[in-house]
């Protein structure tokens, strides 16, 4: 954990910042999912509220499959202030075409065996839409995605 | 609802450590897809599914979910059951149907509470 200096109006605040980072593998199913678990630990350990640790965790995770479905590799950063939380996500994939598309309920392109695992029916985008307050989405076809969405913890 | 009531309803078997016997849930969601699991279930809800790999487990952590039965006699690996335990989540197993399963605890009151989560206010995409 390290200090964050805010300047404003000729006044300092001192608030606290954390921040960290994951490496994700593509097509490793076995692994997915930890660093959200790894997230939602820390959220816990700082004692934000059960709430917006679900939102959060959830966010995350749909994230965090979409890199190991799609991408060969990718890396979650995340960033926790006072006032809120930032998770950017950012994989060497395919990118995604057309994301208006991608953003719609029930648009997938996932392959069978990933729809075998429960997963790929075309939700992840839209439920992290859903569970934060702050979504940006950039993709490149044939390089990658970077996704951010923030969760305010105060209003 | 608690978990003993659950088991014996169901005639399950609890195939996490007895540590977890003590945890109760508020209302119950079944689904097989992981993905409407993580969109439309509550917190502190129990996860009726015939899925048995880690991804439940894992979409059973980032979702709040206390506990899981697998339908149809439906076990999962060692490994799953292991991943469970490490994140405080009992797992039953009951030879039920999906249907049967629902209805049974249906009948014996217990419920299901619908999610109400907003949009994101701010939205932008950038193609390339």
């Amino acid at each position: 954990m390290r200090s964050l200096l805010k300047y404003g109006k000729g006044v300092i605040t001192v608030g606290h910042c954390e921040d960290g980072i994951f490496f994700l593998t593509g097509k490793d199913f076995t692994s997915a999912g930890a660093a959200s678990s790894n997230l939602k630990a820390v959220l816990e350990r700082i004692g934000i509220s059960h709430d917006i640790i679900r939102r959060t965790a959830i966010a995350a995770f749909e994230a965090e499959m979409n890199v190991v479905i799609y991408a060969v590799a990718g890396m979650m950063k995340y960033r926790i202030t006072d006032t809120e939380i930032s998770v950017t996500v950012q994989d060497m994939g395919q990118g995604i075409p057309n994301i208006e598309l991608a953003m719609t309920e029930g648009y997938s392109t996932a392959p069978d065996h990933i729809r075998e695992m429960g997963f790929g029916s075309g939700m992840g985008l839209p439920n992290i839409r859903r569970n934060s307050d702050n979504l940006s989405v950039n993709s490149i076809v044939g390089e990658g995605t970077t996704l951010e969405f923030v969760i305010k913890i105060k209003e | 609802m608690n978990l003993v009531e659950i088991r014996d309803i169901l005639s399950a078997t609890v195939i996490t450590n007895r540590a977890l016997l003590r945890n109760s849930v508020e209302s119950a969601y079944c689904a097989d897809l992981m993905s409407d699991v993580l969109s439309f279930s509550v917190a502190r809800c129990l996860l009726i599914t015939g899925l048995t790999n880690a991804q439940v487990i894992r979409t059973a952590e980032m979702a709040a979910i206390d506990m899981i039965v697998f339908i149809q006699g439906k076990r999962p690996a060692l490994q799953t059951i292991r991943l469970a335990e490490e994140k405080n989540i009992p797992l039953l197993v009951t030879d039920f149907s999906m249907f049967d399963t629902c209805g049974r605890l249906y009948e014996k009151g217990l419920r299901s509470k619908s999610a109400s989560i907003g949009l994101a206010s701010i939205v932008t995409c950038h193609e390339g």
